[in-house]
Formats: C-alpha cells, structure tokens, sequence
C-alpha cells in the first residue's frame, strides 16, 4: 500500500467516531453537517456600504490606513501625468511592465527603458528597475486589496520585486468585498486558473522588531493606486 | 518528574522573575491586544463568524479524505507533484531527496511552523545545503541558533539593542536603533539570497480542495518572493489544513488576520495552484507539495479532542494565555505553544513526557474565549490531565484519596482528624516554609488557612441548647 493509501486509511478509520457539533460539546455528536453557504459570511464581515460612491470612499479610506497611495483621477491623461510626477520624485530611470492596453499607454507616457516581464527575463536587471507597474484583475474595497494573477499583472514578480508597485486600475474594477473577488476569479479563470493569485493589500511590511511597523520588509516600500 | 517537566518548571521560574522579558512581552502583546479589539469590532458580527469558520473547519476536518483528495487531484492536474509523509523522518527524505534531485546547493525559505515539526532545516544542513530563512523575525531566530519564541511572531523576545548587535557580529553592519535600519540591513542580505537560492521552500495555511490551490498568507513579501525565484518551489503542509471551497477564504483571510496580528487582512494572501505554466513568464519549473501527517490521523481519531485540528495557527491563544504571558514562548520546549501547544503535543510527542503542559494552565477559557475556530482548549486541557492519569495512575494520589475516603466515611473518625488538625497546625510555624513541612509544596508560594475554631457542626450543636 502506497503511503497515500495507508495515510487516507487512517484518515477514514480515525472519522469512524463522530465529533461533537462546534458549539455543543457536550450535547451528543450530529450526524454529517452541511457546509453552511459561503455568502452567509457577508452579514458578518466588516460592512461595506451600498453604493458605489460608499464603496470607492471605503477604497480610499482603506488605503489610506494601508499606507498605500490612492489616486482617484477622471481621465487617462491625468494618470500619465501622476505617473509623469511620480517618475521626477523619485529620479527613475526604468521600470518594469508587461503587455496590456494600460501598461503600454503607460510606459509610452514615461519614456523610460521597459524591463518587459511578459517572457522569461532577467531577474537582476529587474530587481534593478526603480518600479513595477502592473495592470489588476480587481480593487477589493472591503479590505483596501489589489487582486493580481500571474495573467494579469505580468507573472509573480513584477509586483514585488522592484520597490515601488504601481498598479493601473479602471473605477468599474471596483469590487465591494473578497467574495465578490472569489466570484470574478471563478468566473474569469475557471476553466483555466492562473498559477498565481495574490491578494495585495498595502506595501510589504514587518512588525518583527518590537511590533514597531516597517515597510519595505523584502517588496515593495511603497503602493500606488492610479484608478481612472 | 521527566526532564521535560523539570526543564518546563526551573525555566518558568526564572522567566516569571525576568522584569525585562515580561515588559518586552507586555510590550509587545499590548500593542497586539489594542490592534486586534480595533479589527473585531470593525466586522458586522465577530461572534457569528467564528461559529460559521468551526463549522466549515468541522465539516473539513470530518470529512477529511474526501476533501484531501479533491484537493490532490486537482493540484496533480496542473502538474504539481504531490508527496505523502506519514513521519517526519519521510518528510525530511522527501524534501532532501527533490533538493538532492535538482542539484540544488541553496535554499531560501520562508516561514513554515511545519518545517519546525519536523526539524527540517537541521536535516537539510546536516546533507550539506545551505537554508536560509527569509521572514525578518526567523532570519533573525536562525542567526541566533534559537527556535521560534511564538508561532507568529518569532523573535517578539528581543529588543531592537539585541537585533542590532546580532547584525553585527553576524553581519558585520554597523549598530544602529532604528527598527527601520535593521529591517532594511536583513532586506538586503536576503536580497541576494533570493536572487541566487536554487530551491524555495514554504509552508501553507489553507490548501483548497475546490480549485487545488495552497493559499498563504504573509506581509513581508518573503513567501512571494520565495514562491516566485527560484526553479523549484517545494510546499510543506499538514494534512489538516484543508478548506472546502475557494470562497471559504473570504472569511478566513480576514478572520486570521484579525486574530492573528490584529489586521484587517494581511498584506500578501497568494494562491499557488501549480509550477509555472507554459504561457507564464516566471516561477518555477518544478512545484512539489509535502502533505504530513506525523499523528496527525492519532488526534483525528480522538472525537473528544479531534477539534484541536480546526487550528488556524493564528496564535490568539497564546497572546491572551496568562500562563504564556509569564512563562514565554521558549519555556515550552516545543514547536508549538501556549494553550494549543500544551493541548496537541501530548499527542504529538506522547501523552506521560507532555503531560506537564496540561497543567500550565489557569483553566481561565480566554483561550477558547478567543480562538476564532472555537477550539475547547481549556476543555482539552482537563482532558489531557484525565487521558494521562488514567494511562498511568499517580499512586501517592491513589493512596492519598484511598485514605481521604476512608476518614470522611467515618464520622467519628473525622471528627478526632479535625480535633488533630487543629492542635496541629497551632505548631505548624515551627516548620512553615522549610522542608520539614509536610505541605511544603502547597506552603512555600502560599498560605494555607488556619482550621476554624468551632466546626459548623459544633455551632449548630451550641445553637441548639441555647
């Protein structure tokens, strides 16, 4: 018997005696429980407003707590124009990308050498590049988050490795809470799952010195949001 | 009394008088405590979603083969290999025969409880590999040759005076008290480690059996990165960890979180659900997941106490653990603990050597009172004390009850102990404290009563004359 079997075996010998119920210990086991639905966690969960306004305002309130930058601008010209500031700010001299409607609009708008992640590249030249700037599949206003796939933000890399993380987001991105992001992935990839998914929210951070909050733990010191 | 115990008692002793360890932890878990009542009162209703997580956590852990099953299946089918350990020796093989197999010199790793269990970083230097740990606070655990002090936040026993000399005798940089200095200095160091590592290793918190994805959860960006560089990515987890369905993760993203480090949701939640795809442009080639189960299955077949495997390792139970909060992580002597740890080692590591752990406990229920899975850890605790005097029954307390029994069974004979006692303990100063006192394990922390002059009886009696 293969370890699989004999380790399933158990598995099966060890569930012949039922549990107690969560809750009631000490009342007599029930039989098998359905799984309660998954949507029922909304009514729980931290309360996300009803509207779009509501929703884009808890976004940025989010952010803001995050330590992430927010910028809520009406149209494209405006965000080539943060990224523009952003590129003198910080004195970059090249980024990271991949292919995508926003992300080549963008990298037109700065004129900076492209460390493109669309095929295999190499890695120090894009640990090198002063920022990356990635595309997203959502913005999850419940907890502030920025939900990538290896699909739509150029590979696992991109938005972590340099240290500054620009994501390029339309407003009708806007998703209310997780579960809503759990629906889009199904409905997006579900016969094809990307390898990677991440839920970004705020830049890389640590408390591991006397609980005191440092960002910039080993991704990104800083997140920028540009929704248009 | 084992060494285990003896070791567990001689180091409470000195961490309860350390008032430099007890202001760090205070410190530290004060600022834990503050952050995670902001984050529960923030959700709609906290206590309704601890009791829908226990019962996704029951239903998963009651039907475990299926659910494992779908979760292999569905993995395997986008090219992920799946590894089966019973013992830890296998799981130890296992990963060093992938390392040995991609010709691998180097490995960065991110933090994995699991890896601890098993003892793997041990092993894998011991074969002649160098293992690097990425996550801040065990990078700077590995540096000191230490274990982790808590499962969540690994060097919370040390001050930023303590991690600045570390760097500088192990790093060569210079001193400094910045919090934000020293992370950078270890940023850089791990930089290059990443950059060149050959293997990454990682733990996992919720593998789903819907989609056959590992989910982990992280701030550092370590595990990401770790999960992104190098050519094979190697996933150790316990079977235990499994959860139903994709969307369950909307509630226990969040719900860890808030336990866990008092956050809304923690900065990275990736899931991986394979090896780098063909039309993907990096991660890697090879993805291999470990499943253990190193007894795991034994506290499975223990319906009273198989809930203690709803555990989420958020480490809530340890923060609000009274005897955790004087004693220290470290005093344990295991890989996990605080209430958790004293519940699952006895069955981890046997019941007679562990058992000592069942008594570190004030049997106060904040620990079940917090455990957002609604584990009935202090419940488990009284049973684990049951389960091992029943294994191994104590004779001194057999014949001190024996004897119990038969005094209070005669009622003169009651009567004449009390009139003794009394008499008796009119002398007890002259040897209160010292050896030569027959309580001295009760008297020598504590005061014992004096006996009443008048019993109730002999009240009653007098009442009734007059």
């Amino acid at each position: 018997m293969s370890e699989k079997d004999q380790i399933l075996a158990r598995v099966r010998e060890a569930l012949t005696s039922p549990a107690p119920h969560p809750g009631d210990a000490h009342t007599n086991p029930q039989p098998a429980s359905a799984l309660p639905p998954s949507n029922n966690s909304r009514q729980w969960l931290p309360a996300v407003g009803e509207t779009f306004q509501d929703r884009l305002e808890l976004f940025q309130k989010n952010a803001a707590s995050l330590k992430a930058d927010f910028y809520l601008v009406e149209r494209w010209e405006e965000a080539s124009g943060v990224l523009g500031k952003l590129r003198d700010q910080e004195g970059w001299q090249c980024v990271g990308a991949h292919k995508g409607d926003l992300t080549d609009a963008a990298c037109a708008a700065l004129g900076l050498p492209v460390c493109r992640t669309d095929h295999p590249y190499d890695v120090a030249a894009l640990e090198s590049c002063d920022a990356g700037i990635t595309e997203c599949d959502a913005l999850v206003a419940q907890t502030g988050s920025v939900l990538v796939t290896s699909r739509s933000a150029g590979g696992r890399a991109l938005s972590v490795l340099p240290p500054h993380h620009v994501v390029l987001a339309r407003r009708e991105q806007l998703l209310p809470d997780l579960l809503a992001a759990f629906e889009l992935l199904k409905r997006k990839y579900s016969d094809n799952y990307p390898s990677f998914i991440s839920f970004i929210t705020g830049p890389s951070r640590t408390g591991d010195i006397e609980r005191v909050l440092v960002l910039g733990a080993h991704g990104p010191k800083k997140l920028s949001i540009i929704c248009f | 009394m084992n060494t285990f115990a003896a070791q567990f008692r001689e180091q409470s002793l000195r961490l309860t008088r350390d008032l430099r360890h007890r202001l760090l932890i205070q410190n530290a878990l004060g600022k834990y405590e503050t952050q995670r009542d902001h984050r529960k009162a923030a959700f709609q209703d906290w206590q309704s979603a601890r009791q829908a997580a226990a019962e996704i956590k029951w239903e998963a852990i009651n039907h475990l083969d299926v659910h494992l099953q779908d979760f292999v299946s569905r993995i395997e089918a986008r090219g992920t290999v799946v590894h089966w350990a019973s013992t830890a020796a296998q799981a130890r093989d296992i990963i060093i025969g992938i390392v040995r197999d991609s010709k691998a010199r180097s490995i960065i790793k991110s933090k994995a409880m699991t890896s601890e269990e098993i003892h793997l970083n041990e092993a894998l230097e011991e074969a002649g590999f160098e293992v690097v740990e990425s996550d801040l606070g065990e990078f700077i655990v590995q540096l000191r040759k230490e274990a982790p002090y808590h499962i969540v936040f690994p060097a919370m026993h040390l001050t930023r005076g303590d991690i600045s000399e570390l760097f500088t005798r192990e790093l060569g940089s210079a001193p400094t008290q910045n919090p934000e200095d020293l992370t950078m200095i270890a940023r850089r160091v791990l930089r290059q480690k990443y950059i060149n590592a050959d293997v990454g290793l990682t733990g996992a918190n919720f593998p789903i059996a819907e989609t056959g994805m590992i989910s982990i959860t992280e701030n550092e960006g370590n595990a990401r990165l770790t999960a992104a560089l190098p050519k094979v990515m190697i996933s150790l987890l316990g079977i235990e960890k499994v959860l139903p369905r994709l969307e369950d993760l909307a509630l226990f993203l969040p719900l860890l979180a808030t336990a866990g480090t008092g956050q809304p949701l923690t900065c990275y939640n990736s899931l991986y659900g394979g090896p780098r795809r063909a039309d993907e442009s990096d991660g890697p080639e090879e993805f291999h997941v470990v499943l253990l189960d190193n007894h795991r299955t034994e506290l499975l077949a223990d319906a009273e106490q198989r809930d203690a495997l709803h555990c989420i390792r958020c480490g809530a139970c340890l923060n609000v653990c009274p005897i955790f909060r004087n004693v220290g992580g470290h005093t344990y002597g295991t890989t996990y603990s605080g209430p958790i740890g004293s519940v699952i080692t006895p069955h981890l590591r046997g019941l007679q050597d562990w058992k000592h752990l069942s008594y570190s406990s004030s049997l106060c229920g904040a620990s079940t009172e917090t455990c957002p899975v609604k584990i009935n850890l202090h419940h488990h605790l009284l049973q684990n004390r049951r389960n091992a005097s029943r294994q191994k029954p104590s004779r001194i307390e057999k014949f001190a009850f024996r004897t119990y029994a038969a005094i209070v069974n005669r009622p003169g004979l009651y009567h004449l102990v009390k009139k003794a006692g009394r008499v008796l303990q009119k002398l007890h100063p002259l040897v209160r404290g010292t050896r030569a006192d027959p309580a001295y394990g009760w008297t020598k922390t504590r005061d014992l009563p004096p006996i009443a002059r008048q019993t109730f009886k002999e009240y009653w009696k007098d009442r009734n004359i007059k």
